[in-house]
């Protein structure tokens, strides 16, 4: 393929166009964050000069309006969010009591649709299963590799490798995986690295993909791969945390490794488990991209977020599918609540 | 320093505007002046004054076909004056409610499925086609072809390109080597695949993945095959839920696909088992047929571009199609095709202007002469058609004895069509039976 720079010039002018675009908005928000409060910043220091050598009346500080100022601040939050999270949210529920027009109103028919329907029963035990899996096998890999590298040779070298694939967005990954999974027929070289592991020893190459149950745990693995990262991440920052005479004090006492990790570790660590354990269920709920990358969600291993895209976006069943949202939405509020209790009582304590 | 810092941030913000400046002097203002008044534009007088004005059209058609499709109406452009601004999307049957109802919608959108179409009509979100535009049609496309966009009596758009669906394709060349000859009944294509299946080759090459479509080229096989089993007032009843999804009759024609689809003795040419046929993809699920791994590929006119680069498509070259064989010839010759549809959600002149010329046949012919393309207007020249495919297939949709049907899965709400019937041909390629894969898809129909 030849490349054709005259051809392709709107494309780089656009990206020229997005280039100067971001440096326009961050370099504005730079200059106003940087020149303007430099700027009162120099006239104050003037004044103050001023008044301490000429005997000019030293300028009273005026006294900060806090309520005004916040509000000054909170103002455009408050209206981006009202815009962008409650009205949409407001008009998703809504909808979900409707039919998939949006036009008439039909009741509870879409939830009794949603837990009679067989597939979407399915849809909903996959994402009970992935959300029972992923946070728990994800936290226990992440706990493992964090107690295990901690004070390791090669500390840094180590968590960065597990911590890579977490720069990868999770389609990237998906794409990875389904290589991976790959299947070619058994008189064909083998482009998946399972399939070739199972034609070398011996083996028939499998649908790895195509096999329910089995697909969607081959999914939940790539979820894991990425998410283990995190959790070893904050994990091992909460044990470096630690206090040292603490764990001194155990050694004094003579503790097993075992003793140590159940008696001190644990305990010691266990708001950071908490938090790690609940912002991965959070974003387990949510997964979409895995799923939709890997499979479409067909051989049953949709989601409820794919199950909601499709239903709302594809079939134009915009009441199904807000249905599928506000089961979805309600489901987080638990996790949140705790999450949000959990953070206000370590601040407390 | 702090006044040192904010000078080079003055210096950086001052770059920026002259930037900013020189790249909107960059973008100018190339508006096009018209030559309307020369001798080659006369033809294009009647679609009025609207120099300068813009129409902005929205499709499912990218890349070499979106050029295509630019080229085809530069005359038009440039003797009107009209602007037409095509953006094509690979989401566009998910984008297009989206634009729509998010107070965006295009000024025309070529609509592949007439099921959708009725959706925008039915929510009000369609402009009927005016006066002219309709005039147009009905002298250019039979009334089967218009009745596709015409909701409860309301004409909405002429049908822009086609393809006729019911063909596969073979080599030519492997088969007068091997001495194999084109099928015409159903029991002759039988008794070919069982020869070609014997010879130690696997005779059927089948590929379903389609991306976020996987599944569409099943449908295809089951509609082709009901057509020729139950004839077209069956097929009508189904695709409009006349007749349950699952009825004996649509089974029986699942059932009697699946004595190719489902026999592991006949596919998957070069791709493994049966359950390959659901991750093959369908642009390469034919390719195999060139290096001799399959002899049979059931698929559209449109596949002529999916063959690989220097492959001959011609009766006597490298790849060609034949009609897929009639079962029962108390049917007819019947004809799957699709095709998409002009729908206007604007009624501005210079729409309708444009909506009215995609209609014509001096359009039709215009694109045609770039090539791959096919349309059922019946002003389209056939000799203006290069591709030999292309030609057959025009034959076959100007051909009045035809019995032509359009691709039911497009017809059927979206839930089904799109939803449900491409899930299930996916389950039933996977393994599961027809009884549930049918019922399933007729529950979830409502």
């Amino acid at each position: 393929m030849e490349f054709d720079f005259a051809e392709e010039q709107p494309k780089f002018l656009m990206l020229m166009y997005g280039l100067i675009a971001f440096v326009a908005v961050v370099g504005g928000l730079l200059l106003l964050l940087d020149v303007v409060p430099a700027w009162f910043a120099r006239r104050r220091e003037a004044q103050l000069v001023a008044a301490s050598t000429g005997g000019a009346p030293l300028p009273r500080r005026r006294k900060p309006r806090e309520g005004l100022f916040a509000l000054f601040f909170l103002l455009p939050t408050l209206l981006l969010l009202a815009i962008g999270l409650v009205g949409p949210a407001i008009r998703t529920v809504l909808l979900s009591f409707m039919d998939s027009g949006g036009n008439d109103w039909v009741g509870l028919r879409n939830y009794g649709w949603m837990f009679s329907e067989d597939s979407i029963v399915r849809v909903l035990l996959n994402t009970l299963i992935w959300v029972l899996l992923v946070p728990l096998v994800a936290t226990t890999f992440g706990l493992l590799y964090a107690v295990m590298v901690d004070k390791a040779r090669f500390e840094s070298i180590a968590k960065s490798l597990i911590f890579l694939p977490m720069a990868i967005s999770f389609v990237g990954a998906s794409i990875i995986w389904k290589f991976v999974y790959a299947y070619r027929g058994d008189d064909q070289d083998q482009i998946g690295l399972l399939n070739q592991i199972v034609v070398s020893l011996g083996g028939e190459p499998r649908f790895w993909l195509q096999e329910s149950p089995l697909n969607t745990l081959l999914l939940i693995v790539i979820m894991v791969w990425i998410q283990a990262g995190f959790a070893m991440v904050v994990l091992a920052a909460a044990i470096k945390a630690i206090p040292g005479d603490i764990v001194e004090a155990a050694r004094l006492d003579g503790v097993t490794p075992w003793q140590m990790f159940w008696q001190i570790t644990m305990p010691s660590i266990r708001p950071a488990l908490i938090v790690v354990v609940v912002t991965l269920s959070i974003a387990t709920l949510k997964v979409f991209d895995i799923v939709r990358t890997a499979t479409n969600g067909n051989y049953d291993t949709s989601v409820i977020a794919n199950e909601m895209y499709n239903q709302a976006f594809r079939y134009g069943e915009a009441g199904q599918g807000s249905a599928l949202a506000v089961f979805l939405f309600i489901l987080v509020i638990p996790l949140v609540i705790y999450q949000i209790r959990n953070l206000r009582q370590q601040r407390e304590g | 320093m702090a006044f040192a810092r904010s000078r080079q941030a003055l210096a950086i913000a001052g770059v920026l505007g002259l930037a900013l400046g020189a790249a909107a002097c960059g973008t100018g203002n190339d508006k096009k002046s018209s030559n309307a008044g020369s001798a080659e534009c006369a033809a294009y007088e009647k679609y009025g004054d609207n120099d300068g004005k813009k129409v902005t059209v929205y499709s499912s058609i990218r890349d070499i076909e979106a050029d295509r499709l630019a080229q085809s109406w530069k005359q038009f452009e440039d003797c009107t004056g009209i602007e037409i601004d095509h953006e094509g999307s690979g989401e566009f049957e998910a984008q297009l409610p989206v634009r729509v109802d998010g107070g965006n919608a295009p000024d025309l959108a070529f609509i592949p499925q007439p099921g959708l179409l009725k959706r925008f009509a039915d929510a009000g979100k369609l402009k009927p086609a005016a006066a002219a535009t309709k005039t147009e049609a009905e002298a250019n496309y039979s009334p089967d072809w218009l009745k596709y966009s015409t909701v409860n009596g309301q004409f909405y758009g002429a049908p822009l390109g086609s393809n006729v669906k019911s063909f596969v394709w073979y080599s030519p060349k492997t088969f007068k080597e091997k001495g194999w000859t084109v099928p015409t009944t159903w029991d002759e294509l039988i008794k070919l695949s069982d020869t070609i299946a014997a010879s130690g080759t696997k005779p059927w090459c089948v590929g379903i993945e389609s991306q976020d479509a996987t599944g569409w080229p099943a449908t295809d096989w089951i509609e082709d095959v009901l057509l020729r089993t139950a004839g077209p007032e069956v097929y009508d009843q189904w695709t409009t839920h006349g007749i349950p999804f699952n009825d004996p009759k649509v089974a029986d024609a699942l059932n009697r696909a699946g004595t190719i689809l489902k026999n592991e003795k006949y596919v998957n040419g070069g791709f493994g088992g049966v359950k390959s046929i659901a991750t093959t993809s369908f642009q390469e699920a034919g390719v195999p047929i060139t290096t001799g791994k399959c002899a049979l590929h059931r698929q559209a006119s449109f596949y002529a571009n999916q063959w690989p680069k220097g492959t001959k498509v011609a009766e006597d070259g490298d790849v060609f199609a034949f009609y897929f064989p009639a079962i029962d010839p108390a049917q007819g010759k019947p004809v799957l095709g699709a095709g998409e549809f002009v729908a206007a959600f604007a009624d501005r002149p210079e729409v309708q202007a444009v909506q009215t010329y995609l209609a014509s046949g001096e359009y039709a012919n215009s694109r045609a002469k770039i090539g791959d393309w096919v349309s059922a207007n019946k002003k389209l020249d056939l000799a203006n058609v290069p591709n030999p495919v292309d030609k057959l297939s025009v034959g076959i949709l100007q051909d009045p004895k035809t019995v032509f049907r359009f691709d039911g899965s497009d017809l059927m709400p979206a839930a089904v069509g799109t939803g449900t019937f491409w899930k299930g041909m996916i389950e039933w390629i996977n393994g599961k039976d027809t009884a549930t894969v049918l019922g399933g898809i007729e529950n979830s129909w409502k």
